[in-house]
């Protein structure tokens, strides 16, 4: 019986929160989709977002300058930093008659750097060193010769012209 | 080749033997060659027809197209119209050579043409052979000292400062961040085919080494910084 009080109690409290949700969101795009649309990372969303539809999110900040008829308050916000697992997002959306003017991103993962990412996890982890010079008491010494100068020297040349 | 030629036979004192090996060479030379005039290759270059090229030529050039396939075309024996097979005839000739000398019952020896090396058996010590291998930075400085029993070993590099290459595959990578990649393989051709290609790969070079059977090895970049294939420590003695 109390599981039951308290399930009927949850579901009002998420009743009256989705309530209150679609209050605060009339007309606009939601930014989460407009977010999503710009990044590939899903944290975007839920750390990234302007204010408005994420208001209790820690560490963000905004500078409001006039309260106007729309729903989101004019100004731009700064959203905290949120972890996209390849590099981190930041955004800041500006506000104008109420609506969402902007979107800029602060930081966001770069897809260079990710793409390079995925290219070294993708091989193997290779052990490195710094060279030391060694006993020159050797046999043989291996080394480069011209021969791949010349290789070297033909390929730029061939590059040059492609 | 132009190049300097070291043979070493510690089990057989025919000198006939070092006499032939270095005939071989002179006969390689006089065929690859393409500085000089007479060689076949240049009478190919002017339009030599292929009917009248030799078997040997024409093998050696075979290997240079499937040494192109295996390499995502970064081995690449064609320029401006001209065949230059170099890339690959240095280690062709030094394994031809040391097959010859198996066959004459030489069993511990090692051939080394321009820094390119098949060893076989031991050394006078009947110890490894040790290989050092150069540092790209100071020609006169040994910066690894392997232990290379029956396999073949070839550097690749330039010691040419300022250039600007870049890798038709990937135009971010120059190819000046690598001065030396060393690639120990089965025999010599498979080491030094592989190790000219794979420095044209750039810093990937290491890491088709490392998945290409057979190869390990050692690269050192423009900070002095070496990289080593998982199983390149094997060989390595200090």
């Amino acid at each position: 019986m109390k599981k039951y009080i308290i399930g009927i109690m949850l579901l009002g409290v998420l009743v009256v929160y989705s309530l209150g949700i679609r209050h605060q969101q009339p007309k606009i795009t939601p930014p989460t989709s407009l977010a999503a649309n710009n990044t590939p990372s899903s944290t975007t969303s839920s750390s990234g977002t302007p204010p408005p539809t994420n208001s209790s999110s820690t560490g963000a900040t905004s500078s409001t300058s006039q309260n106007s008829g729309g729903s989101y308050k004019d100004g731009s916000y700064t959203g905290s930093v949120g972890d996209a697992y390849y590099g981190n997002v930041q955004v800041r959306a500006t506000i104008s008659g109420g609506k969402i003017t902007d979107v800029t991103f602060l930081q966001y993962p770069n897809t260079h750097s990710t793409s390079v990412y995925i290219n070294q996890q993708a091989m193997p982890y290779l052990q490195q060193e710094a060279i030391k010079a060694q006993s020159a008491n050797v046999n043989i010494i291996s080394g480069a010769t011209y021969t791949s100068q010349a290789f070297i020297q033909s390929l730029s040349s061939a590059l040059s012209q492609a | 080749m132009g190049m300097p030629i070291t043979v070493e036979i510690v089990d057989n004192n025919d000198t006939r033997l070092l006499a032939d090996t270095f005939k071989f060479f002179q006969e390689v030379d006089n065929r690859y060659s393409t500085y000089k005039t007479n060689s076949e290759i240049t009478h190919i270059n002017n339009g030599l027809p292929k009917s009248k090229w030799s078997a040997e030529m024409r093998q050696v050039l075979r290997l240079c197209d499937a040494t192109k396939q295996q390499t995502d075309g970064y081995f690449d024996i064609e320029h401006e119209g001209k065949i230059d097979p170099s890339g690959l005839v240095k280690g062709w000739a030094i394994w031809e050579a040391a097959k010859r000398l198996r066959k004459r019952d030489s069993r511990n020896f090692y051939i080394e043409a321009g820094g390119d090396i098949q060893t076989y058996g031991n050394n006078a010590e009947r110890q490894p052979w040790t290989v050092g291998i150069r540092n790209p930075f100071n020609r006169d400085e040994i910066i690894k000292v392997l232990h290379i029993k029956n396999k073949g070993v070839a550097t690749s590099g330039t010691y040419i400062r300022g250039q600007h290459i870049y890798s038709p595959h990937q135009p971010n990578t120059s190819l000046t961040d690598v001065q030396s990649l060393t690639v120990v393989g089965q025999n010599i051709y498979e080491a030094d085919r592989f190790a000219t290609a794979a420095f044209a790969m750039g810093k990937d070079g290491i890491h088709f080494v490392e998945r290409t059977e057979g190869l390990e090895g050692y690269m050192v970049d423009n900070k002095g910084t070496a990289t080593l294939t998982t199983g390149f420590g094997e060989y390595v003695y200090a």
